[in-house]
């Protein structure tokens, strides 16, 4: 899989009260959470969003609340990818459950700037500035993370694991 | 080389003698849990996996404790959707409005979580649970929904930080203070991926409400779960409420930590965490005379019984500050019961304060005091994030229930022995 998007910075430690604030959290519609996304640090933030756009952030993106929300509301604006030096834990498992690509790349914030153009190859392990030039090698997902992407995320996984130990079927 | 209580608790559930940081397994957990933000979506993609019934009805726990009692027309919606999956699966434990209470307090104080349970919560502080020598960690809604049909997850084993505390409490310092110190040393991804294991002299004194304080905020500095040792304060707790069988598991002397952090307890003044970071931590003395407008002592993190008695003893015979607007929320109707009975909740009622019914409302910005722009709040609870409370552009500082009583009363950040003297 490889595409490109225009870059949106932001910074360490963005939290999922920023990406999705706890008051949009009484409803689970996608398209209506992908409206605020963001929106505390700009309100006019959702509305410059373009589909295909990319966030690259510091360091432990996704910190804090367990909100799949905030994946969902990424994915549901558009965002084609996250790419942050680290995630924090629990989005890192949302964004692969729910199909929301994400790449862990130590340095990438380093390597780009706002409004800057990236190239991401996930299948050749790389990202690349294409405003500067500058390139990254990304690690691939461990094995078992892989095999939840392909799937098609962890639901598609999960169904495929029913079918197969044959336990407690709808009838 | 030996194990760690974590390790030696998911190498017992994977079944298997021996387990390192950073092996995949795959472990059977014992309660899943998730509340009216997360369980509508967990619903959602767990009709989509293709099973009739959840593995185990004793197992999912449901609370609608966030927006609940409902906030607004689409939180009544999300709270019915607990409400009526947990009729159709049969659930044994759903706790309705009256008989709920914020889940982190709620369950312990059931005997619904016991030491060495392997439990997962669609909520981060699910981690509190750790308190009772216990693996506890928080997840999203769709591995719930996973775990709610197959009954197992999947998880990396963490490495292990192994945290100190030596020393004696000085006056007015508790587990809060102790929590916040450790964030504050380490930041707020200063144990990513990892377990936290509390330790020491210091932690002796501790009430098992402080326990699950600390416990609680393992997450604010990143961490998969946060893990203290059973003693004779946890068998109390647990003996008397436990609801199955219970297994106690302990480090190794030779067990392997990928850091140790010493923390001296008895140097410790309380402690506050500012705007916008629960890693922004400072002694309370660097704060006064920050002015507030509101106080907030409640939470899974600060809304049990010895944090309200705690808040009580400054507020007796005192008035809030009459620019400050106090909310005082019982986690727990148990918690409620008793403040009732101890005279806890007439001391708050006539210091001028609002007493509520158990919900996480204000926590998380949802309702029962939200922020106006620009404000500022002293609140007991876990996340001082921009936003988290309100408007944008408000403050929130934590920190816990004697600061939170005495800024209360003097109306700007304030060391509790200001106001006791």
């Amino acid at each position: 899989m490889r595409f490109t998007g225009r870059i949106w910075r932001v910074g360490d430690n963005i939290d999922t009260d920023v990406i999705i604030a706890g008051r949009y959290l009484n409803t689970i519609n996608p398209a209506e959470l992908a409206v605020h996304v963001f929106e505390d640090l700009d309100p006019a933030f959702p509305a410059r969003l373009q589909p295909g756009d990319v966030i690259v952030a510091g360091r432990n993106f996704g910190c804090g609340s367990s909100r799949e929300h905030a994946p969902l509301a990424l994915k549901a604006a558009g965002v084609a990818c996250v790419v942050a030096d680290s995630f924090a834990r629990i989005f890192y498992r949302n964004a692969i459950n729910i199909g929301l690509a994400i790449v862990e790349a130590p340095g990438a914030a380093a390597i780009f700037g706002e409004m800057d153009e990236a190239e991401i190859d996930l299948a050749g392990g790389r990202i690349r500035n294409l405003s500067t030039g500058n390139t990254l090698d990304v690690a691939p997902y461990p094995d078992f993370i892989q095999q939840i992407v392909r799937a098609g995320g962890l639901i598609p996984y999960v169904q495929a694991k029913v079918r197969e130990m044959g336990v407690n079927p709808r009838p | 080389m030996g194990m760690t209580i974590t390790e030696k608790i998911l190498a017992s559930r994977a079944g298997r003698a021996e387990i390192r940081p950073g092996d995949l397994v795959s472990v059977p957990v014992d309660v899943i849990l998730a509340n009216d933000i997360t369980g509508p979506l967990a619903i959602h993609e767990f009709r989509k996996i293709g099973v009739e019934k959840v593995c185990d009805p004793a197992k999912v726990i449901l609370v609608p404790d966030h927006f609940a009692p409902n906030k607004d027309i689409k939180a009544a919606e999300q709270c019915r959707i607990l409400r009526d999956f947990a009729r159709e699966q049969g659930l044994t434990h759903y706790f309705e409005v009256g008989r709920m209470g914020i889940e982190h307090a709620l369950l312990p104080e059931k005997g619904l979580v016991v030491p060495g349970d392997v439990i997962i919560g669609a909520d981060s502080h699910t981690c509190t649970y750790g308190a009772l020598g216990a693996f506890s960690t928080g997840i999203g809604s769709t591995d719930l929904a996973a775990a709610m049909a197959i009954g197992e997850i999947w998880f990396k084993v963490p490495e292990s930080m192994r945290f100190e505390f030596t020393g004696t409490l000085p006056e007015w310092v508790g587990g809060k203070d102790l929590i916040l110190n450790t964030i504050g040393r380490i930041g707020v991804d200063g144990a990513r991926y990892r377990a936290m294991e509390f330790t020491g002299p210091a932690l002796r004194a501790l009430l098992m409400d402080d326990r699950f304080t600390m416990a609680n905020m393992a997450i604010e500095a990143g961490a998969k779960s946060g893990i203290f040792h059973v003693d004779e304060f946890t068998l109390a707790y647990v003996e008397e409420r436990a609801t199955r069988p219970y297994r106690v598991f302990s480090s190794d002397e030779d067990a392997a930590y990928v850091e140790t952090h010493t923390i001296d307890a008895g140097g410790l003044e309380p402690q506050v965490a500012f705007p916008h970071s629960p890693a922004n931590v400072r002694p309370v003395s660097e704060g006064r005379g920050i002015e507030i407008e509101q106080v907030v002592i409640g939470s899974c993190t600060n809304g049990r019984l010895s944090d309200l008695r705690i808040a009580a003893g400054l507020l007796a015979g005192r008035t809030v500050h009459p620019r400050v607007r106090t909310m005082v929320i019982p986690a727990t109707q148990e918690i409620y019961l008793q403040a009732m009975s101890e005279g806890l909740l007439r001391v708050f009622v006539e210091a001028g304060a609002a007493v509520s019914t158990p919900t996480c409302g204000p926590c998380l910005g949802g309702h029962m005091g939200v922020l106006a722009e620009g404000e500022r709040c002293v609140a007991t609870t876990n996340r001082n994030f921009l936003g988290r409370m309100g408007h944008p552009s408000s403050e929130i500082y934590l920190a816990g229930p004697a600061v939170a009583a005495a800024s209360a009363v003097l109306g700007r950040i304030a060391h509790p022995g200001e106001v006791a003297a």
